[in-house]
C-alpha cells in the first residue's frame, strides 16, 4: 500500500506492506537511522519518535497507521546548524555513554519542556520512565535535562561540531 | 525485531463505516485503536488476524470526556494520557487518575486508549477494575444501533467481552454520585511493570456512614466487583470496618504463583490494598463533604 | 602509599569549574557525542549494503529433545527466501560446532538435539526482514522430546540423563571441579573460632540486556575472497582469529569492523552462532547478510551471567576478628561451557572471596555443571566472577555483623588490609597492588552522614518502620592480564598500541580494545595528551577495526585502561623520547640538558629555548636533517604485556526503606566512594559508576532470567525481564580516594565494573538491615515485593 507523510517537514510517499512498522519505515526505508529498536514489547523506549507532536513508540505503530501525519526523529532537533538545548545538555552533562537510547531520550525530553518548562527531577524521571538507560543510571540524563531547561532561552548555542569528532 | 505477520490495513473514516468495515470483513478482523496491546501480539504472532481496522481517525466521534450533572461520558479513543490529565475526571473520580498514574509509560500513555484498554480484557488491566469499582457502563455501537452494557458484564472472560463481531465500543460513562470517592492501589515490581495485584475502591458516604461500597480487583482471579456490603455498608468508616472488607477481599482472591509473586502474597495483598484504598478514598470522600 | 581523600563531586561547581579542553586528565566533554546526539551514529544494524540480504533464525521451543526430521522444504519455496540452512547441511561442511571461551564446543545450529531453549536450529535468508522471519513459519520440525536438567543441584544426580552426548565418553553433567586456598588451615582456623556464621546465597542468573542487541552484516567478496563482518563486538581482533580457525579462511582475508556499539557489559564478547551464521550464508549466498537479534533471542540465547549456588561460611574471634573464609559454589553452566574467562581459571576471578580483609586462611571449592539453559558464563560487567566473589564475602561480612551485634562498617574497619601491607598477598594467592581501605571506608561514610543515619534508623525502628543501611566494601582484580599465565583460547591477553604525530603535529591513535559506551575516543585522546601533549581534540582514536589497528584482546572485565591504556601512554612515551633527540638536534643542546613541559622541549633554565611537540613533527617529516641513523617520522607502536592485575577498590553505602505491608523496597540513597587510582576524566568515572550502581540495583531488586521446571525461559522479553528506570534510581551519590597502582604506567586501575560489582551487596545489606529486626539475616536477589514480603513471613523462596 502507498503510505504518505511528513517526516522532518518533508512528505514522503512511499509503497510497504501494511504490517511495517513505523520504525522500520524511518529506518530502513527513510534511512533515518538516528531512531532505533531494542526490544519487542513497547518496554524499552529507544524508539520514541513525535506523531503529531506526541512521543510514541515507533516499533508499536504501523507506517500506515502515521498516514496522513506530521513524524519528527532525532534528526530534526538541530536546526540551521544550532543544535537544540536538550542536545546540548547531554553532550555537557554526560547524559550518554553508548548513545543507543539517547535518541529517543531526548526526543522526549524535548517534548517535557515544550510543556512543563521548568520540571522538577521527579517529573523527568517520571516522563523517562517509559525508557530504559542501561549505562548512566538516569542521574546524567536528569541533570541533561534540567540543563538544557536551564539554557532554553539563551539566544544562541554553539554548535558542537568542533568539539568532538569528525561526523 | 520481532514483526507481524502479514495482513490488510482499513483506516476507518468513521464508527458507521468501522462498522461496516467489520461487517465485511468478519471475524478474522480485529479494531486497532493506540496498538499497545495488540501490535505486540501480533509481533510476537500470538495474534495473526487477516485484517486490521485502524479507527484512529475516529477522535471527532469517539475522543471526548464530556462532564454532566449526573454522568461523565468518554468516549472510547481518548488517551490514557488524556485520561489522566483531566481534572473533572480526577475530581470526580480520584481513581482514574490514580489508575491512569501507574499505568504502563508516560509515552505508551500518550497513544493507547480506555477502549483498547478495556476491550484487551487482560485480567491484569487496569481500567476494568477502575470502570467495575465505578459502576461504568459501556455503550456497544452496531449496525443496529447503541445498546448499554454494565462493566459487570462487559468481560465475559480473560481476553473476551461482550463486544460483537461487528461491534465497537464507543464510550463509557461514569455515573456521578454524591457523597462519593475512590482510590486505587497498585504493587508492581518496578514502574510500567503491570500489577502483581491492585485493589480498586468507591465508596459513598451519608453523613458519615458509608452507604454504598464497591472494591475491585486487579490480577487476582476476580472477575466481578467484591461484595464487601456487610462489612462496610451502613456503618461509620473505620480500621475495624476496612479490615473486614480486607478479609473478604482475601478471601474471594483466587490468584495464581508466578514470576510476579507467590499466590499467598496476592493474597495478603488483596487485603493490605483494599485497605490502604479504602483508606484513601474515605479521607478522600469526607474532604469533599468538608468542602 | 597513602590515599588523598577528595571532596566529593558537587554538580553545579563541577560545570562551572571544569576546564573542557584540558591537554591530559580532566572533565573534558565526549569526542563521541557529537555524531551520538545528532543520531548519526552508526550501529550495525544501520548498516545497509546494496544487494543486503536478511537472515532469521529458527529457534527450539523446547529445552531438551532429540531432533527426528527438519523439514524446509517450504520455506524454501516462499518466493523471498534465498537460503535455508540446517544443522546437518553445516555439518557436511564441519561449520556445525563452533569452540566457546572455554575450549568446549557449541552447536552453531543443532544437529543431534537441542540442549536449551532457544537454541539455534535453522536460519532462512531472504530478501528482507519480514520474509525471512515469515519464512521460519514454514519450517517444520519434529522432535522427540527428552527429560530436561534444569535444577542444577540434581545435575549430577546419575538419573539425570546425559546432556552432552556429543563429548565422547560422557556419562554424567559434570564440566569442572576446582579449589583453592587451604581446606587444612582452613578447618583448623574456624576450630578455633569463637563465632562462625554460614549463610546459603544464591546469585541468581541474570542477564547484560544491553539496549542495542547483537547483530552481525557479512559480507564475502567472492573475488578477492574477503570476508568483511560488521558485528557487535567487543572484543574484534580476537574474534577475528576465531572466525579464522572456524571457519578456516585465512586470518588476513577477515576484517572485523565493530561500528558504534549499543552497550556490552561483557554480552558482547563471546562469538554467537547468529554471527557464524552470517558469515555462512554470505558465503553460500555471495552477498551481504545481515542478521539482528531480536529482544527474546537476545535474552534467551545471549550469554547470560552468574547463576552460582554459593554456600559460605566465615569465621571470627569474639572481638570480631575475622579468620577465614570458605564456600562451596555449584556452578550452573548451562547446556555449553561458554564461560569467558582466562584459560586457566575456569572460575574467572572468583579466588578473590577473601574479600579486602587480612585474614588467616580461606578455602573455596567449585563445581560446574550442565543443565538445559542457555549458555554462557561470561558477563554483566563481573570482571571475571569477581560480582559473585564480592557479594559472598560481603553478605557473610554483614551477617557476621548482624549475628555479633557490631555495626558493618565497623566489623569491616577492624579487618582491612592496611596501607601498609601492600602488596598484599592474599591467602589465595592474588597479590593485591594498593589501596587505603580506611581512608576510602571513612570517606563514604563522611558523605552518607553515617552516624546520623543510624539513628534514623534507631528512630524509625522505634515507630515500626522499616528502615535499612546496607555497606559493602570490594576489592576487584582487574586488567587481565599478564601473559604468563592468562590467556584466551591461546590468545595471550595482551594489547597493542600505535601512535602516528602527523607532520603538523596532529596525531593517531589505534587501540586494539573497543568501546561499547565507555568513552575511548575520549580517554584514550587523553592518555595521549598527557603524554605528548598535543590537546585531545587533536588526536584522533581510531578503534574496532582489525585492518586498521593492532592486535590486542578486546574490552572486558575492565580491562582497557589497566592493559590498553598503559599502552596508550607507553607508546606516546616512546614517541616523546624520539621527539627528545630530534628537539635535542634542533636547539643543539644534549638531550640531558632538555626537560619536558607538556607539550614542549626546552632548554632548561632557558623557556626562551624551546620546541613543541608540533615542531618536533615537522622536522621529523621534513627535509632537515635528523640525529644521526634516525629515520625519518614520529611514530611508534608497542605491546603492553601487564606485569600484574591491577585492584580497584570502593565502599558504597545504601539507604533503603521496606514497606512491611506490601514488601517493597525503596533505595532512598545510594553512595559510591571508589578508589581507581589516577583518575583520567572524571565526568567518564562517575559515569561508569552510576551505570554499575544501576546495574547492582537491577540484579538486587528485579533482574532474573527464571526457568520453569520444564526448562521454558521465564524472562524472555524485557515485560519480563525487568531493567529499572529512572523512577526506580536514587540521584547516585559518588566520591572518590586515588591510591594510584604503583605498576601501571599512569597509575590508573580501571573502573568500569566496580560499581556492579559493589552495589549488589550493599542494597541486600540494606534489606537485610532493615528486616533484621524481624530475625532475618539472609534474603537472595532479585528482592522482588514478593519475595521480600515472603521473607518477613518467615517463608524466605531461594530463586533457584
Amino acid at each position: 500500500m502507498q503510505v504518505t507523510m511528513t517526516v522532518n517537514g518533508d512528505e514522503v510517499t512511499r509503497d510497504v506492506e501494511p504490517r511495517m512498522l513505523l520504525v522500520h519505515f524511518l529506518r530502513d526505508a527513510l534511512s533515518l537511522t538516528g531512531t532505533h529498536w531494542g526490544c519487542d514489547t513497547s518496554n524499552c523506549g529507544t524508539c520514541v519518535v513525535w506523531v503529531d507532536e506526541q512521543p510514541v513508540k515507533s516499533c508499536t505503530m504501523l507506517a500506515a497507521m502515521a498516514g496522513g501525519k506530521r513524524v519528527r526523529t532525532v534528526e530534526d532537533l538541530e536546526r540551521d546548524g544550532v543544535l537544540d538545548p536538550v542536545q546540548e545538555g547531554f553532550m555537557q552533562c554526560h547524559g550518554l555513554q553508548c548513545g543507543f537510547c539517547t535518541p529517543g531520550m531526548m526526543m522526549t525530553a524535548r517534548w517535557l519542556l515544550d510543556h512543563n518548562p521548568d520540571p522538577t527531577d521527579g517529573e523527568i524521571r517520571e516522563a523517562i520512565s517509559g525508557q530504559i538507560c542501561r549505562c548512566t543510571g538516569y542521574s546524567t540524563i536528569v541533570r541533561s535535562i534540567r540543563w538544557a531547561a536551564t539554557h532554553e532561552n539563551a539566544s544562541h548555542i554553539e554548535t558542537a561540531e568542533t568539539a568532538g569528532s569528525s561526523s | 525485531m520481532q514483526v507481524p505477520a502479514p495482513f490488510e490495513y482499513e483506516r476507518a473514516e468513521s464508527v458507521s463505516h468501522a462498522i461496516a468495515l467489520l461487517e465485511r470483513l468478519g471475524d478474522e478482523a480485529r479494531v486497532v485503536a493506540g496498538g499497545h496491546s495488540l501490535l505486540p501480539m501480533m509481533k510476537l504472532r500470538l495474534a495473526a488476524p487477516e485484517y486490521l481496522v485502524d479507527i484512529n481517525d475516529l477522535s471527532d466521534e469517539l475522543g471526548y470526556i464530556t462532564v454532566e450533572s449526573d454522568v461523565v461520558r468518554v468516549g472510547a479513543l481518548v488517551r490514557h494520557a488524556a485520561m489522566l490529565a483531566h481534572d473533572g475526571l480526577a475530581e470526580h473520580f480520584p481513581i482514574i487518575r490514580d489508575a491512569e498514574h501507574l499505568i504502563a509509560d508516560p509515552v505508551v500513555r500518550n497513544w493507547g486508549t480506555l477502549g483498547g484498554s478495556l476491550c484487551q480484557c487482560d485480567p491484569s488491566e487496569d481500567l476494568s477494575s477502575v470502570c467495575l469499582a465505578l459502576d461504568a457502563e459501556c455503550v456497544i455501537t452496531g449496525s443496529g444501533g447503541q445498546r448499554v452494557v454494565p462493566m459487570a458484564d462487559f468481560a465475559v472472560g480473560p481476553y473476551q467481552t461482550a463486544v460483537g463481531e461487528a461491534e465497537l465500543l464507543t464510550e463509557v460513562r461514569f455515573p456521578i454520585r454524591p457523597g462519593s470517592s475512590s482510590a486505587y492501589q497498585k504493587v508492581k515490581r518496578r514502574a510500567g511493570d503491570w500489577p502483581v495485584a491492585a485493589s480498586g475502591v468507591a465508596v459513598r458516604l451519608d453523613g458519615g456512614t458509608v452507604i454504598d461500597a464497591r472494591i475491585a480487583l486487579t490480577a487476582l482471579g476476580v472477575d466481578d466487583a467484591v461484595d464487601a456490603t456487610e462489612a462496610l455498608v451502613g456503618r461509620p468508616p473505620s480500621e475495624e470496618a476496612f479490615a473486614a472488607a480486607a478479609a473478604i477481599a482475601t478471601q474471594v482472591s483466587r490468584p495464581v504463583d508466578d514470576a510476579r509473586g507467590s499466590a499467598e502474597y496476592k493474597r495478603h495483598l488483596a487485603g493490605e490494598l483494599t485497605v490502604r484504598a479504602l483508606r484513601s478514598a474515605v479521607s478522600r470522600a469526607l474532604s469533599t463533604t468538608v468542602n | 602509599m597513602t590515599a588523598t581523600p577528595q571532596t566529593r563531586e558537587h554538580r553545579q561547581t563541577e560545570f562551572e569549574d571544569n576546564d573542557q579542553t584540558p591537554v591530559g586528565f580532566g572533565r573534558m566533554l565526549r569526542k563521541e557525542d557529537p555524531r551520538l546526539i545528532r543520531g548519526r551514529g552508526r550501529f550495525v544494524d544501520d548498516v545497509q549494503l546494496p544487494g543486503m540480504l536478511h537472515l532469521a533464525i529458527l529457534r527450539a521451543p523446547v529445552a531438551h529433545a532429540r531432533i527426528v526430521s527438519i523439514d524446509i522444504s517450504a520455506a524454501q519455496a516462499h518466493p523471498k527466501v534465498k537460503l535455508v540452512v540446517t544443522g546437518a547441511m553445516l555439518a557436511e561442511k564441519g561449520l556445525a560446532w563452533m569452540p566457546t571461551l572455554s575450549n568446549d564446543v557449541q552447536a552453531v545450529l543443532a544437529t543431534d538435539k537441542v540442549r536449551f531453549q532457544g537454541q539455534e536450529v535453522a536460519f532462512v535468508v531472504a530478501e528482507d526482514r519480514y520474509s525471512a522471519r515469515d519464512a521460519l513459519e514454514l519450517i517444520d520440525v519434529e522432535y522427540d522430546d527428552l527429560a530436561p536438567v534444569i535444577d542444577a543441584r540434581k545435575a549430577l544426580d546419575p538419573s539425570m540423563p546425559v546432556i552432552r552426548d556429543d563429548l565422547e565418553g560422557k556419562t554424567d553433567n559434570h564440566i569442572f571441579d576446582w579449589e583453592t586456598g587451604d581446606a587444612e588451615a582452613t578447618e583448623a582456623a574456624f576450630a578455633r573460632a569463637d563465632v562462625v556464621v554460614t549463610e546459603d546465597i544464591v546469585y541468581p542468573r541474570v542477564h547484560p540486556a544491553p539496549m542495542e542487541t547483537a547483530a552481525a552484516v557479512a559480507d564475502y567478496d567472492r573475488v578477492d575472497g574477503k570476508l568483511t563482518l560488521w558485528s557487535t563486538s567487543q572484543a574484534p581482533h580476537a574474534h577475528r582469529t576465531l572466525y579464522a580457525i572456524v571457519a578456516g579462511l585465512p586470518e588476513h582475508k577477515i576484517r572485523v569492523i565493530a561500528p558504534d556499539i549499543g552497550g556490552g557489559f561483557g554480552g558482547k564478547v563471546p562469538i554467537y552462532p547468529g554471527y557464524v551464521c552470517a558469515i555462512v550464508g554470505s558465503l553460500l549466498v555471495g552477498k551481504p547478510v545481515k542478521w539482528a537479534e531480536d529482544r527474546s533471542e537476545n535474552l534467551t540465547s545471549g550469554s547470560f551471567a552468574r547463576d552460582y549456588i554459593m554456600r559460605g561460611e566465615i569465621a571470627a574471634t569474639k572481638d570480631g576478628r575475622i579468620l577465614a573464609i570458605r564456600t562451596n559454589v555449584l556452578a550452573d553452566h548451562g547446556a555449553f561451557n561458554g564461560q569467558a574467562a582466562p584459560s586457566k581459571y575456569p572460575v574467572g576471578f572468583f579466588g578473590v572471596f577473601t574479600g579486602s580483609y587480612d585474614i588467616e586462611a580461606a578455602y573455596a571449592k567449585v563445581t560446574a555443571v550442565y543443565t538445559n539453559k542457555a549458555p554462557g558464563g561470561v558477563a554483566y560487567a563481573c570482571s571475571f566472577r569477581i560480582t559473585e566473589a564480592v557479594h559472598l564475602v560481603e553478605r557473610l561480612v554483614t551477617s557476621l555483623a548482624l549475628e555479633m551485634g557490631i555495626d558493618q562498617a565497623e566489623l569491616r574497619l577492624r579487618n582491612f588490609i592496611r596501607p601498609e601491607q601492600f602488596p598484599y598477598e592474599t591467602k589465595t594467592g592474588w597479590v593485591y597492588d594498593s589501596g587505603d581501605y580506611e581512608a576510602t571506608m571513612r570517606e563514604s561514610m563522611r558523605i552518607a552522614g553515617y552516624d546520623e543515619l543510624l539513628a534514623e534508623r534507631e528512630e524509625k525502628r522505634a515507630r515500626g518502620e522499616l528502615m535499612g543501611v546496607g555497606v559493602s566494601f570490594f576489592t576487584e582484580a582487574v586488567g587481565a592480564g599478564p601473559r604468563k599465565n592468562m590467556d584466551i583460547l591461546g590468545l595471550g591477553m595482551a594489547d597493542g598500541c600505535e601512535l602516528r604525530i602527523h607532520p603538523t603535529g596532529k596525531a593517531v591513535v589505534r587501540l586494539s580494545v573497543k568501546t561499547q559506551g565507555q568513552g575511548h575516543e575520549t580517554t584514550f585522546a587523553q592518555i595521549v595528551s598527557e603524554e605528548i601533549g598535543i590537546p585531545p581534540a587533536d588526536i584522533e582514536v581510531v578503534h574496532g577495526d582489525t585492518d586498521n589497528t593492532p592486535f590486542g584482546l578486546g574490552t572486558y572485565g575492565s580491562r582497557s585502561t589497566p592493559v590498553s591504556g598503559a599502552a596508550a601512554a607507553l607508546v606516546a612515551r616512546k614517541v616523546r623520547d624520539k621527539a627528545q633527540l630530534i628537539a635535542s638536534s634542533m636547539l643543539e643542546v644534549s638531550v640531558a640538558d632538555l626537560e619536558w613541559t607538556k607539550g614542549a622541549f626546552q632548554v632548561k633554565g632557558d623557556p626562551s629555548s624551546s620546541v613543541t611537540i608540533q615542531d618536533i613533527a615537522m622536522r621529523a617529516h621534513g627535509a632537515g636533517d635528523l640525529p644521526e641513523g634516525m629515520e625519518g617520522a614520529l611514530e611508534a607502536q608497542i605491546c603492553y604485556n601487564p606485569e600484574n592485575l591491577t585492584y580497584p577498590n570502593g565502599a558504597y553505602i545504601c539507604v533503603v526503606d521496606v514497606d512491611k505491608g506490601t514488601g517493597e523496597v525503596r533505595v532512598r540513597r545510594f553512595i559510591a566512594v571508589d578508589d581507581c587510582g589516577t583518575r583520567i576524566n572524571p565526568m567518564i568515572i562517575e559515569g561508569q559508576v552510576h551505570g554499575g550502581l544501576v546495574d547492582g540495583l537491577g540484579m538486587a531488586l528485579m533482574e532474573f532470567i527464571e526457568f520453569d521446571e520444564f526448562g521454558n525461559c521465564l524472562g524472555g522479553s524485557l515485560m519480563d525481564y525487568l531493567i529499572p528506570t529512572a523512577l526506580e534510581c536514587p540521584d547516585w551519590e559518588t566520591g572518590h580516594t586515588v591510591t594510584p597502582s604503583p605498576h601501571h604506567p599512569i597509575g590508573a586501575k580501571g573502573v568500569g565494573e566496580s560499581a556492579t560489582v559493589g552495589s549488589p551487596p550493599a542494597i541486600v545489606n540494606a534489606v537485610v538491615d532493615a528486616l533484621h529486626p524481624l530475625g532475618i539475616r539472609n534474603i537472595d536477589m532479585p528482592m522482588t515485593p514478593s519475595r521480600v514480603w515472603d521473607a518477613i513471613q518467615g517463608r524466605p523462596r531461594p530463586p533457584v
